[in-house]
């Protein structure tokens, strides 16, 4: 019970934040989306490195930053970006995100 | 920003609270094992479909506050990119390279997928100027 309601309390902060970048920097490619998945992506592998559990880890991993990224509009704004920006979007949220969260995972340590 | 904006961020905050929550309680369900994340590429994968169907909900084609609750907060917050990039490191850290890359671009293909089918039956939500 207190784990979902830190999930919920992590999600209260990370989606605003993320709609917040989207409308700021979101422009001719979604920067504030991209942004905001690479960030949550950093920190993640960051908790995962430090082994956060229990409720730590459902406040800031699977709300905060689970929250903050998003796969929905990054799988909606690829389509509507169309073939060729859209696969360099794609291309970049994986990679970037991939190299974040490795990043996140060997600061932190481990 | 637009002057709506406050009341924009707390729909996101609510809607994305929930969203999160039924992601945490689909983990709960059926856990994200070793091997392939099905539990979190399904998540995935109806969050897309569902996005995409937004603009057939008359109340997301009327309310630009609950086209931002529903869409970014309860369907942003109950997808997430953030996990799937991490199953994607821990599978890469295992040295299951094929897993990792059929994992991280399965995802992409499925939601892609996903989209564009259900995009065909949804219209676009009307942009806020013409709401």
């Amino acid at each position: 019970m207190i784990a979902t309601l830190c999930v919920a309390a992590g999600a209260a902060v990370g989606a605003p934040l993320r709609f917040a970048l989207g409308r700021r920097y979101d422009g001719a490619l979604p920067w504030g989306v991209l942004a905001a998945n690479v960030a949550a992506s950093l920190l993640l592998g960051l908790c995962v490195g430090w082994s956060l559990d229990g409720n730590a880890l459902a406040l800031v991993g699977v709300g905060f930053c689970g929250g903050m990224s998003t796969y929905s509009s990054f799988a909606v704004q690829t389509r509507d970006l169309g073939l060729r920006p859209g696969t360099t979007y794609a291309v970049l949220t994986l990679g970037l995100g991939l190299a974040a969260t490795t990043l996140g995972f060997v600061a932190a340590g481990r | 920003m637009t002057e709506g904006a406050p009341r924009l961020l707390v729909a996101v905050a609510a809607g994305g609270a929930v969203g999160a929550v039924l992601r945490h309680l689909a983990g709960e369900v059926a856990p994200d094992g070793a091997g392939f994340p099905w539990t979190t590429f399904g998540v995935n994968v109806v969050g897309c479909a569902l996005l995409a169907g937004l603009g057939l909900i008359p109340l997301a084609r009327r309310s630009e506050t609950w086209a931002a609750a529903l869409g970014p907060g309860l369907l942003g917050g109950f997808t997430t990119f953030s996990a799937t990039s991490e199953q994607g490191r821990a599978l890469l850290a295992d040295g299951d390279a094929a897993l990792a890359a059929s994992y991280l671009l399965g995802t992409l293909g499925a939601c892609l997928l996903a989209v564009l089918l259900v995009g065909r039956f949804a219209p676009p939500l009307p942009r806020d100027e013409e709401r």
